[in-house]
């Protein structure tokens, strides 16, 4: 169980989260929508611990990881997998040191042993035999494949996507929502992914929240979040340029 | 106006005061990390390579020219006092006092410096930085200590090996242009050399490895913005470890010079 309380955190005066509520059940795959720069990768990074908030607590499991040293948020972080943006893979490394990176560094297990869990890793996210090629020789789809594998590595209870299909043309964005499914229902996880494509949070998620001016404005399953009266969240979700959310800015500027 | 220049000078005193602080917490940080098991030998002999044996080439070439253009000035002057003996004595304290530990770590911070702050600073603004911190790994402990130990080992031998080099290429002009004998230009070498002279130019330059070191990973560290954000950060890397060499090695020749 994750929860989030009050949780407020701003930067250089602009407050980003503010006050900030969330609960997320175990088992549950919930999607963050929300625009871009709204803060819904810093919610994610509250919740892994790479940012503390100004004001609130993050509890994982009933225990607070802001007041954490960082041997207890490590600990902590084990439980944790990461997909990154850019999928963040080692530039120097190869994509068998990427995935088992967790293993060669916190273990004494032999390269062989790691060398089969990566194997095993890989082909869960459709990939085999490019474990000594580097992050480079790789296509961007690979690369978030291989994110993916190295976020599942350690068998991790929660899985964090941060904007899983940005980047992707849009048939290797669905493959990667394909695989976020299926890796939710094999590996029983708790899944929070971050995105404004409403296509992947229509497709992955089991709840869906909408972020909005540092707050939660709405919260529900897809098909209540598809039927919301909301004028703000309606907007965002069709995509229509004219509303709530853009009222005042002209966009005739930039035709 | 007077208030704009005195917002400015706060603004730009609090920005050293923040940066005189970050600095002094990574150094603190890293010496904190390095007993620290484990070493990761391979990483820090990889890094070695890369700062030391990479760099040879370029001060090679740049102790000769400078040994060589040392002992051709000064015989300007010497030759009118038919005291062309003491060019000897002249390139080997320079070099070794001065020249040798302030060129190396000049060409250290140019070459190494730079990519130190690019490499890291790529990884900043790539998230790779965050993800270290996710997989559970100190990126302090995991970027730095190694790097900054390759530097603290290699910068004091590379300027041994200045100092030779640099040697070198005073005789070349001593013995083979000013017909100097290579038992006399040996002979006021060594005599004037003494091994304080050595032991000072080396605990300079281990200053100018640490300053290097902290400088470099620093700017990585605090790299945001992108590629702009990388190239900005490798040109501060650089022109804060010029100045910081400088004065420093002001800083302590003046301080030997008092204290021997």
């Amino acid at each position: 169980m994750i929860e989030i309380i009050n949780v407020s955190k701003s930067f250089g005066g602009h407050k980003v989260l503010d006050n900030l509520n969330l609960n997320i059940k175990d088992g549950e795959t919930t999607v963050i929508i929300g625009r871009s720069g709204c803060g819904k990768s810093v919610l994610l990074k509250h919740i892994i611990g790479l940012l503390k908030p100004d004001s609130g607590h993050v509890l994982i499991d009933g225990k607070d990881t802001t007041r954490m040293d960082e041997k207890e948020l490590n600990e902590i972080r084990m439980k944790f997998g990461m997909l990154f943006q850019g999928a963040a893979l080692f530039d120097s490394l190869t994509v068998l040191e990427n995935v088992g990176f967790s293993m060669l560094e916190h273990s004494n297990a032999t390269r062989e042993e790691i060398a089969k869990r990566v194997k095993e890793c890989l082909a869960l996210v459709g990939l085999k035999d490019i474990e000594d090629k580097k992050p480079a020789e790789l296509s961007g789809g690979m690369r978030k494949r291989v994110g993916l594998a190295r976020a599942i590595f350690l068998r991790p209870q929660i899985i964090l996507y941060d904007e899983p299909t940005t980047g992707l043309d849009p048939i290797m964005g669905d493959s990667i929502n394909d695989l976020i499914v299926q890796l939710h229902s094999k590996l029983k996880v708790t899944s929070i992914a971050v995105t404004h494509d409403m296509t992947s949070a229509y497709k992955i998620g089991d709840r869906i929240t909408m972020l909005y001016n540092g707050k939660i404005i709405a919260d529900g399953d897809p098909e209540q979040i598809k039927n919301t009266k909301d004028p703000i969240v309606k907007q965002f979700i069709t995509g229509a340029a004219a509303g709530p959310i853009t009222e005042g800015i002209d966009f005739a500027h930039l035709i | 106006m007077f208030k704009n220049i005195a917002q400015v000078i706060g603004r730009r005193f609090i920005e050293f005061v923040r940066y005189a602080g970050g600095t002094a917490i990574l150094l603190g940080e890293t010496l904190f990390w390095i007993p620290i098991p484990p070493l990761r030998r391979r990483h820090i002999v990889e890094q070695m390579s890369k700062i030391g044996v990479d760099s040879l080439p370029i001060v090679s070439l740049i102790s000769l020219f400078t040994g060589m253009v040392l002992a051709l000035q000064s015989a300007y002057q010497m030759q009118k006092l038919s005291a062309e003996m003491y060019i000897a004595s002249l390139v080997a304290l320079s070099m070794t006092r001065e020249l040798g530990p302030v060129l190396t770590a000049l060409i250290v911070a140019g070459r190494t410096g730079a990519s130190i702050t690019a490499e890291i600073g790529t990884m900043k603004v790539t998230e790779q930085v965050d993800a270290l911190e996710t997989l559970a790994t100190n990126p302090v402990k995991y970027l730095v200590v190694p790097r900054f130990l390759a530097l603290i080992i290699m910068i004091p031998l590379l300027t041994l090996y200045s100092d030779i080099i640099g040697g070198l290429g005073g005789y070349l002009i001593g013995v083979h242009k000013l017909n100097v004998s290579h038992s006399m230009y040996m002979k006021m070498t060594w005599k004037a050399l003494k091994y304080k002279d050595i032991y000072t130019g080396l605990i300079k330059s281990s200053f100018f490895a640490m300053i290097i070191c902290i400088v470099a990973c620093f700017e990585g560290m605090k790299t945001e913005g992108g590629a702009e954000g990388v190239g900005k950060a490798t040109t501060a890397s650089v022109v804060t470890s010029f100045i910081l060499i400088i004065a420093s090695d002001c800083f302590f020749t003046a301080l030997f010079y008092f204290l021997t």
